[in-house]
This record gives C-alpha cells, structure tokens and sequence, in this order.
C-alpha cells in the first residue's frame, strides 16, 4: 500500500509536467496581446509597453517562457503580476477561502444527494422519487447565475437569513449560502448516482442473501446496499472536488469571494500568464491529491479492489 | 472498524477542516465591527486599484478615486465640471503658451513636509519620463521639452525594448522652471487655452521629497496633500481613507472617513446596498436599470456623466469610404433607434447623443448644426441607403458591429442590430471578441472584417469639449483608431486651443463638431449616466461630473 | 463408454447418485438451438418495449427533435426579424403566446428556433464525452497496470486545464463557431470527469463472479470487458450523461456570456439564458421559456435513460 501511494506522489512530475506545458501552449496562443490592454480604450505608450514585455519576457520565444517559469517553480520564487503583486500572495490570498467553500459544497452535496438519492433508490417510481427527480431537473435547467443570485436576493435581502455577500468576512455562516448555490449542479449528479445504484443494488444476490439470513432492513441498507452503491458516487465526488475548485467563477462572483474561481478567470482575461499557470499548478496537485484518495477510497468500499 | 464507522471518518474530517478554516477566516471580523462602532465611516463599494498608487500612474477608475481623494492638485473641480484654484493662487499666461503658476502658502503633505513649486516640477518630471513607463505620461507632450525625455527611436531595439543601457537624452521637462518655493513656470509648445483646466487632473498632483527616494514603496503607501489620507490597504479587500489633518484646500471633511470596499460584481454591491450593509454603491448593475429607481427612491442616482459612447468608421475601409460610404453612415446612423434602447434596455441609465462630447461640459447643447444626422428617421435611412446602393452595391456580406464581449455589450447591440436590420433591409451581427486585448489588437491591427464598424468610448480626463475631439479624431491622435484626417477640423481645433477666452473656444470646437457631423468618422450613441445610489444611513450624496461620488461631504446619521 | 469404466455398484448402493433418468437435468439445460441466439441487445428492446415509460420519453424526445428540424412549422414569427422595442416584456397574448423578450422578439419563435442548436450542442457533447471517456476509463479500469497509470495521468493534464482558457483559446482560434466546434470544445476538456467514472465503475466490476467465469471459458480479455464488463458498469455512465446533457446546454450559456458561444447570428436557449440575465430583477419571466424547453429536453433524456438502464440489467428484470 505504501510502495502504491509512494509510486501515485512519484507520478506527480510527468502530469506537473505534462500540464504546465499544455497551459503554456494554451497561454502562448491566447489571442490579443495582454499588455496593450492595460491602458483601457486609451493604450499605453509604445515605450512603457515594450518595457513590461522584457519584465515579463513576453518578447521571448514560447520555451524560453516555459524555461523561466520552471525555474521560477523551482527557486519557490513566481515572480510579480502586471500590477506588481507577488503571484505567490496573491495565490495564498486566494487559496484558502476557496478550499473551504469546496469543502463545505461537498458536504452539502455528499450528505443531501446520498440520503435523498437512498431514499429515492428505495422508493423507485414513487412519488418521492418523482418529487425529486424534478427538483433535479430544476437545479441542471436554470444556470448558476441565475439561482446565485436569486438565492442572493430572497435568502440575504429580503428574508435577512444569511450575509449577502462574504468577501470582507468569509467565515462558516457567511460561506453557507455561495456553498449552496456551488453545490447545486453537483447535488444534482451525486442525487441519480446514488438512486441508480441503490436500485441496482438492492435486487442483488448478496443483498437478497443478507435478507435472507434475518438480518434488519436498516442495517442491510447500510452494510450492504450504501456502501456497495457509493463507488461511482465517491468517483464522481472526487472529480468535482476540482471542477468546485476552478468552477466557481460565477458564484465567487455573485457573491464577492475574492477565491481561485475568480482570480483565475481575471488572469485569463488580463494575460497574466504567470497567474494562470503557477494557479493551474496548486490545482493539479489538489487534483492528483482528491484521486489517490478516491482511489485508496475504492479499496475500502470493494475489498475486492486491491492496490499492489 | 465497521464500513459505516470509516464513512463517518471521512465525513467528519471534511467538516472539520471546513470548520478550523472557517474559524481562521472569522478572525478579522472583530476588527470590521471595531471599526463600525467608530460611528461616521462610510462605506463605499469600489474595486481594488489596478496599479501603485502613483498619481502619474493611475488610469482606472478604482485607483483613480483613491488618489483623487488624498491628493489635491493647483485646481480642484466643482460638481458641475467648473474649475476652482486650490493649491494655485494664480494660473495665468498671455499667450495661452508661457503659464506662469503661483502657490497658497500654508500648503503640507501629510509627512508634514511642505507643498512647494518643486513637489509639482518633481512629480511632473517623473510622470514625463520615459523610462519611468507611467501610464499617464501623454499628458505631458504639450509640454517643451518631453521629446528629450524619452528613448529615441535609434535607441530601442527592432522589437521597441530599449537597448542595453540608453538614456534619454534629458532627465527634466525643460518647460518646467522652478522660480522660488511658491512659484514656477511651464512652458507649452503651442497655445493650449484649456490648459488650466486639466491641472485638476490626477497626472499633475504634487509629489513630497519622500516620493523621490523609493517611488515603488510610495506606490503601496502613497503620502498626499488631499482631504483624506490612507491609512490602511488590504489588498482585494479595502482601501481605508481617513481625514487628514493637514488638508488646507477648499472641500471639508463632513464625516469621519470612508472605507472603500473591493466588489468584482456590481450585483453583489448592489443587493449590499439594499441590505443595507454598504453606504455607497457607484455602479448600478445593468439587472437593476429597471427597478433602482424606484427601490432606492430619492436614495437613487441618475445623471449625465462625461462618457460617450459610440460606434467608429474605419476610415480605410472601402465600403464606407467615397460618396456612397457617406450616405451609407448617415443611414446608419439615422437607423437606430437611440431613444427606444436608452428607454428599453438601459431604462433610462443612458442618454441619447446629439454631439461628440457631453451634457456635463461647458458649452454643450443639443441643438447643434447638423445633428439630425443623429436622430432616428427609418424612412430617410432607407432612401439614403438605396441612394448608396444605386452608386456602388453593399452586397451579400452582413454589416457587423465589432465589440470585445466581456462586459455585456451583446445588450445594446442586438436591438442596434434588429433596428438596422428591419430598416435597411440588410444582415446586421455583432461581431464578437471574447477578451478586451483581443478586440484591441483587431481593431489597431485592421484585422476586423471589411464590412464592420467598431464600439468606442470615451471618458473624458477634465472637462473640457478638447478633451472630446482632439484626442480622438484629431489627425494621427492616440486615440484615433479610425485613421480619420480632415485638415479643417485639425485646423478649427488648433484655432480652439489658441483662443483667448474659455468661451471663444467652445464656440470654435462647436464648429469643429459641425465638420465631424458632416463625415461622421464616429456614429454617437448615447451618454453613459452616472448611476448610483446610497443607504438612509448617509446624505449629502452627490456625483460629480466625472461620476464619482464627492466623498469629502458625505454626512452619515448613527 | 462410460458404463464400462465406472465399478459395479454394490447391492442396495444403485441409486446414491441419482441418475440423469432420473432428475431430468437434460431438459432444464437444454438449450433450444433451432431459435435464433438472443443477444443481450435484443433482450433489452424488447425487455423496453413493454414499459410505457419508455414510450412517453420517446414520445418527448422526438417532439424535441421534430421542432428542431421544422420549427417554421409551429409558429409564423420570426426569431430575429420583427422584434419590436417598443414592445418589450409584453405579456403573453394571441400574437405572442410567451410574450416578448427584452428586445421586443417573439419568446416562443425563440424558444423553437432554439432548439436546434441547444439539442445539437448538448447532444454531439454527450456522445463525444461518452464514447472518448468510456474508452479511456474502460481500458484503463480494465487493464491496469501501466496502461492504467499512463490513461489516469493523462486524465489528470487534461482535468488540470481551467475550461474557460482552453474555451477562449481554442474558440476564438476557430474560423466560425458552429455547435459542432461548440461541442469538440465541450467534449475535449468534458471527457475527463466520465472517464473517471467509467473507470470506477469497471473497477469495481472487473471482479465479479461471472468475469471471473468467463475468462475461465477462455474469453478474450477485450471481450469480456466489452460483453460483460461494460454494460454492467453502464448504469453510472448512462445517469452521468444524462444529466450532463442538460449541463452542456447551460455550459454553452456560459459560453455565450463569455462572447465565446455560438455564432450571434445562432439563436438558442442557452443564449437567450445568457442575455436574460440583464432583466432578472424586472422581468424574470423572459428565462422561464427557455429554462423550461431545457428542463422538458433533459426530463426526456433522464426517462429514456433510466428505462434503458433497467433494461441493460437482468436482475431488474425479474421484478
């Protein structure tokens, strides 16, 4: 188990690698040109130009800023913005809220989505099953944009439940509402995982055995049904951990979070090819992180599923 | 260790690591309510300044609001866009070309050191030179001398880097001219009659003696001879100014200082207002046109500002060139419907354009020679159409509105379009650019498709009808993106800046805008209104004309 | 001849073993070779053939699929022409059924006239997802190993690329932006999270009772993963891209709001989703129509995919 996890952290580097030279192909072939914009409509001098480009070695061929950018990586030093910012601060700045509105997205979607996905399982083509499935519906036909602010409007100005906004002051009350509207989609996908398997796993041999031998409803549920059901659904939950990450521009927006959802898409839009790629980085470690944990998770769930 | 047991494990831990960083995040929230005790702070929603908070420096509205706030320049401007001295005693000159300039004595930074004629002539210095690279440096090129501050084409490389350890060949402006600690002279390279009227403007604020040691520190920790001062920034969080006791120029301080708060989403500023947790909000996000009015009531703003909007006309495009290219402007133009999408879509968060400039500037009027061209007429667009079709065919190629299409401009031009398209019979598109940059690299690289005319706007520095014109359609400008040339408009502006009087020079640039309505190298839309609006907590809230609020008199009740 | 070989009983020990005569274990075995084999394909035609729900999704799927062929049929207004200003929000009424959007145009011409696109792009994303993803995260689930490491790590690059980049890169690259390069786009930074599934889902089959006996039948190893392992690993696929068909048509809203949608000239619901937006406040109704076309869309597709998960799986059968 130890030579598996040793030899999964060892494959950090190929995909370290792989993915920051695919970002900066991506970067490099990003139409527009980053620094004329920086003067608005109005432009900036010619002269002031070509001096942020040889700060930045944007004049340089696309290794050569691939170069500079591992040894940036390498010396724990990324270097400034176009507005003079550290990258690395204002990546620390943004980091922690966002992990923790991922966490508590996944919380909500976990614990909702498998509990209302059993019973639905359970209840096959009853009414609760129906009741629920248009509610999914809901949640996948009208886009975050939408329900964020929404929510935003009734729940933190009209019904005064919950903060408004939580940029100034992200704490667990006010993050409640953003980790809702985030985790809307997903509780949608973890809801018909979890129903699917449930039903397919409650007409099982071995569930049916179980029955057999006189054991509760409840515990069979739990011991046998759930927990034989969840693969896809931990499979599923895994992957989002990152997609939660990086997918929630519009709701950090919505909600003013200054996270890596919203500093990502402004560095996109602004050029900052530093920003861009040294964020996709703290994001594929996150990544590979969340996938050796599911899969070291699959061996728990399916003692059949061994690692050497 | 039962499956349901490990299960529970996991989930335990995923809220737990939620919780301790929740508990990390709410640590600052004792000071924020610290600070609300201290009564009369007002809270405004702004964004974080793109750039160091060198006066020179700033070009966004963000950092702009901030320097305007804790610095004071010779002239400081009214509600209305009029011009009042402040640090200036006297701005005189002439022949519109020598300014002799003398100071108010009494003037310090907040450091304590004083204001003198230097702190202006070192300020200006580092703005104008080259290697400096500050955004605001064109505000500098009237003045003699800025030539030889700058890097001279044989000393930049093919790729426009400087080479390796050039200079340029001065270090000072020769136009700027200390004559004694309250006194200095600037010399113009050409008259320039509404140069005065620029000094209220943020590139020419005085710098202290403290600013010359290390400019990049100054930047983060910015000392001012305004009404306010910095005291605090976080960074993507809030800028906090406070009264600054030095401050001896002619706005007071009516409140205890003002605490600009970073939003990314004008919705989120906005539904904070609502809920009353924001004092002050700038913007009105476009989903609110509809309804700020009447949920803010008197609490609501909506006025004229010194912006304008419009679409430009690549001169070296053909299909808009010639006899028929004219006629075919004019149809366009006469083919929107400015009056309905200023009603419908902006509901009224936008005027209606009958000139190039703006309501908010001295000398404007709406019944300018010419400027039925601007008014909506679907029958004498169509005839002046098929006038153009008889001369040359538009043919089968769509008539597009190029635009970048990251801050919804996809608002106005579907109505524009749906207009053009009924009216002139022809396929009308918005041409789009994902990214600001990309749109800007389109447009100065003439890469825009041959049939398209392109978004324009533009805020004006200080408030004056040159800054409308000359910048933008003067011959070779910088700002002059549409290549357009006509020796007699470049002549009446010339002419404008030479006048003797403020009102001899509007009168001029009024006739320079008759030559514009007659060739139309831009297409006017409508003026953008300063919209805003603020909580009962406050009053005394009003937005001047360059559509920021005037902070220093903002009074708040608790 | 096996009579020979077996040693003479003893008395009164004739009949521990029950002879074949006896229990007749031919005729439960036997197989009935002169009827054409039954492949599982067919059993799950006609296993969904009797159910009415199988029936009602088709019956949705193809009133979607017909209005996005003909929508001219159902409506004499133009989605882009005779869009009036002055008639903005307007109420539903005989001449426009769903009212007006923000720009004074026919809601319900729109809400047909999208369909096209917005069922194209969520379609042609959902088959390209599902057929790139299901392969890489089969193989890999299946085989393990270094095949397994190499298609894992690869999933990671290409999981590690933010969408909305990629999106802007290679979209405003493209000469034009039809649903199909919408959808390349979609599917080529979309594969990921399914082939995570699929490979999970394959994972925790692979070592089931009857792999383990048909590789004992000596069955090809790319032969019991396509006959038995993939489609009992098929239940979380097909929920998965159900529910992500209705995802990518949003995600093209996204897209549009980014300027990097479909052509302008394109309409579809996604866009109209995109430029609702600015009336939230006043006029929400205006996205009802568009939302709810979507919503019918996925409800059609959700049904459709549960009735032929049902089917693909025998024990449900039996109930």
């Amino acid at each position: 188990m130890l030579w598996y996890i040793g030899r999964r952290l060892i494959q950090v580097i190929p995909v370290f690698l792989g993915a920051t030279l695919l970002l900066y192909a991506l970067v490099f072939l990003r139409p527009g040109d980053p620094v004329a914009a920086l003067g608005g409509e109005r432009g900036l001098p010619e002269a002031v130009q070509a001096q942020i480009r040889e700060q930045f070695h944007l004049n340089e061929p696309f290794i050569m800023q691939y170069f500079y950018f591992l040894k940036g990586v390498v010396t724990f030093d990324m270097g400034n913005d176009f507005t003079g910012q550290p990258v690395a601060e204002t990546i620390a700045n943004a980091l922690p809220v966002t992990f923790q509105l991922a966490m508590m997205a996944i919380v909500i979607e976990a614990v909702l989505g498998i509990a209302f996905g059993l019973w639905a399982g359970m209840r096959k083509g009853k009414l609760f099953d129906s009741v629920v499935l248009v509610w999914s519906l809901l949640l996948i036909s009208v886009p975050t944009f939408v329900t964020g602010l929404l929510l935003q409007i009734i729940v933190g100005v009209q019904l005064d439940w919950l903060p408004v906004t939580a940029g100034r002051d992200p704490n667990f009350y006010s993050l409640l509402l953003p980790s809702i509207v985030l985790a809307a989609t997903s509780f949608a996908y973890v809801l018909r995982l979890t129903r699917t398997s449930v039903f397919e796993n409650i007409t099982a041999d071995f569930v049916r055995t179980a029955r057999a031998k006189g054991l509760s409803r409840a515990l069979v549920t739990r011991r046998h049904v759930l927990r034989n059901s969840l693969i896809p659904v931990v499979t599923f939950i895994g992957v989002d951990l990152g997609n939660l990450m990086t997918g929630s521009i519009v709701t950090e927006g919505i909600f003013n979070i200054n996270g890596v959802g919203g500093t990502l898409f402004e560095a996109i839009q602004r050029g900052e090819n530093t920003t861009v790629v040294a964020l996709s980085t703290v994001l594929v470690i996150v990544y590979i992180g969340a996938n050796l944990l599911v899969d070291l998770l699959y061996a728990v769930l399916d003692p059949r599923i061994r690692y050497a | 260790m039962t499956p349901r047991k490990r299960l529970m494990g996991v989930g335990a831990f995923t809220l737990a690591t939620a919780l301790v960083l929740s508990a990390c995040g709410g640590g600052g929230s004792g000071d924020d309510d610290a600070s609300g005790d201290n009564a009369a702070i007002v809270t405004v929603g702004s964004g974080e300044p793109q750039n160091p908070l060198i006066p020179t420096m700033t070009n966004e509205v963000y950092g702009g609001l901030v320097v305007r706030n804790i610095f004071a320049g010779l002239v400081r401007y009214d509600e209305n866009g009029g011009i009042e001295n402040e640090v200036a005693a006297s701005i005189e000159s002439e022949d519109n070309k020598v300014w002799n300039i003398t100071l108010n004595e009494g003037w310090e930074f907040s450091d304590g050191t004083p204001v003198t004629a230097q702190s202006f002539v070192d300020g200006w210095n580092y703005g104008a030179y080259g290697p400096n690279g500050q955004n605001l440096s064109y505000f500098f090129t009237p003045i003699e001398g800025f030539e030889d501050v700058q890097l001279a084409e044989d000393q930049l490389n093919e790729d426009g880097t400087p080479k390796e350890g050039e200079v340029p060949k001065a270090e000072t402006l020769s136009g700027l001219e200390v004559v004694s600690d309250t006194e200095f002279t600037v010399t113009l390279t050409q008259p320039e009659s509404d140069f005065p009227v620029r000094l209220g403007y943020a590139a020419f604020f005085p710098v202290p003696e403290s600013f010359n040691e290390d400019p990049e520190a100054f930047g983060e920790n910015p000392i001012g001879n305004g009404p306010y001062t910095l005291a605090n920034w976080e960074h993507d969080s809030v800028l906090e100014l406070r009264p600054n006791e030095s401050y001896a120029g002619g706005n007071t301080v009516e409140n205890d200082g003002v605490d600009l708060l970073a939003y990314t989403q004008e919705d989120a500023a906005y539904n904070e207002l609502l809920d009353g947790n924001l004092d002050i909000v700038i913007n009105i996000p476009s989903s609110a046109f509809g309804t700020f009015e009447e949920q803010l009531g008197e609490r609501a703003v909506n006025q004229p500002a010194a912006v304008i909007q419009v679409i430009n006309v690549p001169e070296y495009n053909e299909k808009f060139s010639g006899e028929a290219g004219l006629l075919r402007r004019q149809a366009i133009s006469m083919a929107i419907d400015r009056e309905a999408i200023t009603e419908t879509v902006y509901h009224g968060a936008r005027t209606p354009a009958t000139d190039f400039t703006s309501p908010v500037i001295n000398g404007w009027t709406e019944d300018l020679e010419g400027n039925e061209v601007l008014q909506y007429n679907p029958e004498e667009a169509k005839k002046l159409w098929d006038e153009a079709e008889e001369i040359e065919p538009w043919g089968d190629e769509p008539f597009y509105i190029s635009s970048n299409a990251d801050s919804d401009h996809q608002s106005w031009i579907d109505p524009t379009c749906n207009g053009i398209r009924d009216v002139l019979g022809i396929e009308c598109e918005f041409d789009q650019y994902p990214v600001f940059d990309e749109f800007l690299d389109a447009r100065d690289n003439e890469t825009l498709p041959a049939t398209a005319m392109f978004r324009g706007g533009w805020q004006a520095d200080y408030p004056s009808m040159g800054n409308f014109l000359g910048p933008i359609y003067g011959t070779g400008a910088g700002s002059n993106d549409m290549n357009y040339s006509n020796e007699e408009f470049d002549a009446k502006l010339d002419e404008a800046a030479g006048a003797a009087t403020p009102e001899e020079a509007t009168e001029l640039y009024k006739e320079a805008q008759t030559i514009l309505l007659e060739d139309l190298p831009g297409i006017p839309l409508w003026y953008q209104n300063a919209t805003g609006g603020h909580s009962e907590a406050v009053d005394n809230v009003a937005f001047g004309w360059d559509s920021d609020p005037i902070l220093t008199q903002v009074t708040k009740s608790e | 001849m096996p009579e020979n070989t077996r040693p003479n009983p003893r008395p009164g020990q004739e009949h521990f073993v029950a002879g074949p005569d006896v229990v007749q274990l031919q005729v439960i075995d036997s197989v009935d070779t002169s009827e054409a084999p039954s492949s599982m394909w067919r059993d799950a035609w006609n296993e969904m053939r009797r159910r009415p729900m199988f029936w009602v999704s088709a019956v949705m799927i193809v009133v979607v699929i017909i209005v996005s062929i003909i929508p001219g049929v159902f409506t004499t207004a133009l989605p882009r022409s005779g869009c009036d200003l002055g008639n903005a929000f307007a109420s539903p009424s005989g001449e426009h059924p769903f009212g007006t959007n923000q720009n004074g145009c026919d809601i319900y011409a729109r809400t047909l006239f999208g369909a096209r696109s917005s069922v194209l792009v969520g379609t042609l994303t959902t088959t390209f997802v599902v057929i790139l993803g299901t392969a890489i995260g089969a193989i890999a689930g299946y085989y393990g190993g270094w095949l397994d490491t190499i298609l894992s790590r690869l999933t990671d690059v290409f999981f590690a690329v933010p969408f909305v980049l990629a999106a802007i890169v290679i979209l405003s690259l493209a000469e034009e932006r039809t649903e199909l390069t919408v959808a390349v786009v979609l599917a080529a930074f979309g594969w990921t999270s399914i082939a995570r599934i699929a490979r999970g889902s394959v994972l925790s089959v692979k070592n089931n009772e009857f792999v383990t006996a048909a590789k004992a039948l000596g069955m090809g190893r790319f032969a019991i993963m396509v006959r038995h392992a993939l489609p009992n690993a098929a239940a979380p696929i097909i929920v998965y891209a159900t529910v992500a068909l209705g995802t990518f048509i949003v995600a093209e809203a996204t897209l549009t709001f980014l300027g990097i949608g479909l052509d302008p000239s394109t309409v579809s619901w996604g866009g109209d989703l995109s430029t609702g937006q600015s009336a939230l406040r006043s006029n929400p109704e205006i996205m009802f129509y568009p939302a709810a076309a979507l919503g019918f869309t996925v409800l059609g597709f959700i049904l459709l995919g549960d009735v032929v998960r049902d089917a693909l799986d025998p024990k449900a059968r039996k109930r």
